[in-house]
């Protein structure tokens, strides 16, 4: 087992490969991407790709909402949407927000379960904490960096998921320069300068690692 | 000139543009996806980055040359602005987008269009940086040696 982990991980130029460990047969962790910059899009892509995820992108919450079959159109679901295991959406985007396709999302019996991520490069923790009581996995702060996202996909594939006895909990982290982009609200101001991402669950993944 | 001169120049050209404040850590973070997969991946986001941003640099333009200033608008762009040259660790872009969105939500034409300018040149400098290190790595592939720093 270990030798033909090794392996793979040779074929592999160098990036980290979640899915690859397992072997052949495993199917792959597909991502949908939702955001409006293109530019973001592009990295986002190649974080993505680079854990080995199958990526789809789109510009747009409805765009997002089309692809996954949720947009009242009588069409069928596409057999790529059935398997979406994680959608990442920014939060602002003209039209439709990442908050309100996070509604949607977790509205839908079909995909409430599929976890919901949002990314922003605005910390205002009203909406933070509307991301979060909504039902979103983590809200991450842009720019994304790879540790981030490995983090993330590597947290979900190991199904830790289920793990929401911690909801609410603030995972302070290092130095965050903070842009205060909402109106002047001194405690508000406190307790967001030290926060760059969000989460339902607990501590950074070293230590959540070690159970199961 | 040889490989090792080429370098050399090219990681003191980098440190220098880290220094300056022209790059910050997540050119780095693009840098580091860049593989042999992809080896064009930090100029192609850089490319993507220059066309968003002349496209949103007109538009501000055109915003801020209207009789009644929509500043809704104006702060739509640059908050887009913001968000790209924080992607690609354009950093001092990005600081001046932050000042700019506070002066626009202050309804200030005149500080607004001081901010344009200075956006421009930011930009100017920016894209005259990037070009020049894309440069170097050009003449190293061309001189063979490896892709990256």
């Amino acid at each position: 087992m270990a030798v033909a982990g090794a392996v793979l991980r040779q074929n592999l130029p160098g990036n980290m490969d979640l899915c690859g460990k397992t072997g052949k047969g495993v199917p792959e962790f597909h991502v949908l991407a939702v955001d409006d910059s293109i530019v973001d899009r592009k990295v986002i892509e190649k974080l993505l790709r680079s854990l080995s995820c199958k990526v789809t992108v789109v510009d747009s919450g409805s765009r997002a909402l089309q692809f996954l079959g949720l947009d009242g159109e009588n069409s069928s679901v596409g057999f790529d949407a059935l398997k979406v295991n994680l959608i990442m959406t920014d939060y602002s985007m003209p039209g439709m927000t990442g908050y309100e396709l996070l509604k949607k999302i977790k509205g839908s019996s079909a995909f409430r379960e599929i976890p919901v991520v949002i990314m922003s490069s605005e910390r205002i923790l009203a909406r933070i904490n509307r991301c979060l009581e909504e039902g979103a996995e983590e809200f991450l702060s842009k720019p994304v960096k790879f540790s981030d996202v490995e983090r993330l996909t590597r947290y979900l594939l190991r199904g830790e998921a289920d793990e929401v006895s911690e909801f609410g909990k603030r995972k302070l982290p290092k130095n965050c320069d903070l842009e205060v982009s909402s109106p002047s609200s001194p405690s508000s101001d406190d307790s967001s300068s030290s926060l760059c991402s969000y989460s339902r669950s607990s501590s950074p993944l070293p230590k959540r690692c070690k159970s199961v | 000139m040889d490989v090792a001169q080429l370098k050399r120049q090219l990681i003191a050209f980098t440190e220098l543009l880290y220094r300056e404040g022209f790059l910050d850590e997540q050119f780095n973070q693009l840098q580091q996806l860049q593989d042999e997969n992809n080896p064009n991946f930090v100029a192609e986001v850089v490319t993507l980055f220059f066309e968003d941003a002349e496209r949103i640099l007109n538009e501000l333009a055109n915003n801020l040359d209207q009789q009644s200033v929509d500043f809704k608008k104006v702060d739509a762009h640059v908050h887009q602005l913001k968000g790209s040259s924080s992607s690609i660790g354009a950093q001092r872009i990005q600081r001046v987008c932050i000042i700019f969105r506070t002066v626009c939500n202050e309804k200030n034409v005149e500080g607004c269009l001081k901010c344009l300018q200075q956006l421009k040149h930011e930009y100017a400098l920016m894209k005259s940086k990037l070009e020049t290190l894309f440069n170097l790595e050009q003449q190293i592939l061309a001189a063979g040696g490896p892709p990256s720093i």
